[in-house]
């Protein structure tokens, strides 16, 4: 059984037959159901394959390693699958209400399922150009969907996101042709064997930086976010939620995967670099925040900020570290979407995400303040949430490998994401409705469809809190596979035998 | 010859970023297929010129000498193929925002960033979509 396939041929059966229904809406949001938790059911297959240590890996057509193309999979791979799998149950069930019948009409199922496929073909492939080709699938399907509906603010935040991401995909392929020509191979195994032997270390990391760079652009990091916070606001929140869960996530695993296993040449270098990046956007992103007042473009800014504590763990490049990184991704991921899922409700129920016009809430709507106020203080890291652990675990690494710096820039940080989160709940939950508010819909907010994600996005918060030391356990053997690269050229390469 | 490739590629990356860098929606798109075409020559070029030796092994002969590398060929289908379609696609969004939004300079296209409707002085009046 090939199970590393599946997370591949599951969205992509999926595509096909939301394409064969397409004037059938019911049916395909019927699909997507389906198709989601297929996806979700691979990944878990796939996670509890490999948790025992192994690397899976298949070759493509049967061409052995480094000539064909290789699918492979470690710990973290899956713990990413799986939480790809996780968010597209969630924000496809959210769907079902989120999406309108004209957007679903104009095919936005087809293009979840191939935004899915993009993702988990980058998060599996073990070839490097092979990457650039999942981005493209990933990039063209969020394109679209970002543009669907075709509404002004949504056509020129489309615009920005291109063009910025084009260019980001310019600089991926330049640097793959110059990788290339230096080490006569693109298999990221063999070319973790080849690039130390490659006698111009200075070369070598040029490419790193060039990785640094268009990776950067698809994380969001510091100075390389702007089409972030441009962009991200304009499309339904369903599809927010998705990109912000999946995106910038697999520019993170993307710069985790370059950094930990090709680019060691020159570790005190890039790492430190790395690691004052993740500082920079940290800072940035969550002053950025403090001034808005629209929830969404509020939660933009800080998916930016967060990205900073994700590149703090790869930039310490210690096997803590790289633990609390994979760690704080799972917390972030769920965190984020579930604070998005509840803006969506917000824009429901009192008609505005401008945090100027609503009020009220918490009289009116109790469960929705409690709804947000989990997901809320856990991206703040409020024990005993998922992002007190998450924190906990990026300081004690950082306090380990003696960068205090950036430990007291992250808490810092975490400080003023209280401030930002305060400010929504004061805004929006605790002053009395405004004079100038628009209508008000109080049904809006019950049905089950956008319920039951937001919560169940919450749970998860909760639970990675509560159950803590299994998960951060499982991070940690995750680490542990990325931070020996012999392991995973052994498990690509083993096929030359 | 890869001295001349290499005057080249700097030529069009400089055009193509300085196309990217007006104010034209148009000329963007255009740079940014000139930054694409330097792009697959830079991978021509750095996957080694050779001059008329087809990657072939010839009848008889168990392997083949001195010929050309063909997956940087390989990689500059398959990236033309892909710009192809990211262009077109581009193109046509182009198109759309010209139509709705009426302007094609990009100094205009301020309504998702702070000017003006999230300015913190302004308070929207109507909002679109969900």
């Amino acid at each position: 059984m090939q199970t590393v396939l599946f997370p591949l041929l599951i969205p992509l059966l999926f595509i096909v037959l939301t394409l064969f229904a397409w004037n059938a809406p019911r049916l395909q949001r019927m699909l997507s159901l389906f198709g989601s938790s297929a996806l979700l059911l691979a990944a878990l297959s796939l996670l509890a394959q490999v948790q025992t240590g192994e690397i899976a890996v298949t070759q493509i057509g049967n061409w052995p390693a480094p000539y064909g193309i290789t699918l492979v999979a470690d710990l973290f791979s899956a713990i990413m699958l799986t939480i790809t799998g996780v968010v597209a149950v969630l924000v496809a069930i959210y769907s079902l209400e989120g999406i309108d019948e004209n957007r679903v009409a104009h095919g936005f199922y087809p293009l979840f399922f191939a935004l899915l496929m993009g993702v988990c073909g980058a998060f599996l492939t073990g070839d490097i150009f092979n990457l650039y080709v999942w981005f493209e699938v990933m990039l063209m399907a969020s394109f679209v969907l970002m543009a669907l509906g075709g509404e002004r603010a949504q056509l020129e935040g489309a615009i920005k996101y291109v063009i910025l991401n084009l260019t980001s995909s310019a600089l991926f392929l330049s640097a793959t042709g110059i990788l290339y020509s230096v080490a006569g191979t693109l298999n990221m195994a063999d070319l973790s064997i080849r690039l130390p032997e490659v006698n111009s270390p200075g070369l070598v990391t040029t490419i790193a930086m060039l990785y640094l760079v268009a990776f950067g652009i698809k994380a969001a990091i510091f100075p390389l976010f702007f089409w972030l916070p441009a962009s991200y606001h304009t499309p339904p929140v369903a599809v927010t939620a998705l990109f912000s869960g999946l995106l910038t996530k697999v520019g993170v695993y993307s710069l985790v995967r370059v950094f930990t296993l090709l680019f060691l040449t020159d570790v005190a270098f890039t790492h430190t670099v790395l690691l004052v990046l993740g500082g920079f956007t940290m800072v940035v992103g969550v002053l950025g925040a403090a001034a808005q007042y629209d929830m969404r473009r509020l939660l933009s800014f800080h998916i930016v900020s967060q990205i900073g504590y994700l590149l703090m763990g790869l930039g310490l490049y210690s096997r803590a570290g790289l633990a609390s990184t994979i760690f704080f991704m799972a917390h972030v991921i769920a965190a984020k979407a579930a604070l998005f899922l509840v803006a969506g409700i917000i824009r429901r129920v009192s008609g505005s995400f401008d945090l100027r016009r609503v009020g009220g809430l918490y009289r009116d709507q109790p469960w929705l303040a409690i709804l947000f106020l989990i997901p809320a203080l856990s991206l703040a890291g409020l024990p005993p949430l998922s992002g007190f652990f998450g924190k906990l675990a990026l300081v004690r690494a950082g306090l380990a490998q003696g960068q205090y710096a950036i430990v007291a820039v992250s808490l810092a940080v975490s400080l003023l994401t209280l401030f930002s989160m305060t400010k929504i709940w004061m805004e929006a939950f605790w002053k009395p409705i405004p004079e100038k508010s628009p209508s008000q819909n109080r049904e809006a907010g019950y049905k089950f469809s956008l319920v039951f994600p937001a919560l169940a996005m919450g749970l998860i918060s909760v639970v990675l809190g509560v159950l803590a030391q299994p998960v951060y356990g499982l991070a940690d053997q995750a680490a542990g596979v990325l931070m020996q690269p012999a392991l995973y050229a052994a498990a690509v390469l083993g096929g030359l035998r | 010859m890869t001295l001349l490739l290499a005057i080249v590629i700097g030529v069009l990356f400089t055009v193509g970023l300085y196309m990217m860098m007006r104010r034209s929606l148009t000329k963007v798109l255009i740079g940014l297929m000139l930054l694409g075409q330097a792009i697959n020559l830079l991978i021509f070029t750095t996957g080694r010129l050779q001059r008329a030796k087809p990657p072939l092994i010839p009848l008889g002969a168990e392997q083949i000498s001195q010929s050309a590398d063909p997956l940087p060929q390989a990689l500059i289908l398959t990236a033309i193929v892909i710009s192809f379609g990211v262009t077109a696609f581009a193109l046509v969004l182009a198109r759309q925002t010209y139509t709705v939004l009426g302007t094609n300079d990009m100094n205009e296209l301020r309504d998702t960033d702070i000017i003006p409707k999230y300015h913190p002085e302004s308070v929207p009046e109507e909002e679109e979509g969900l």
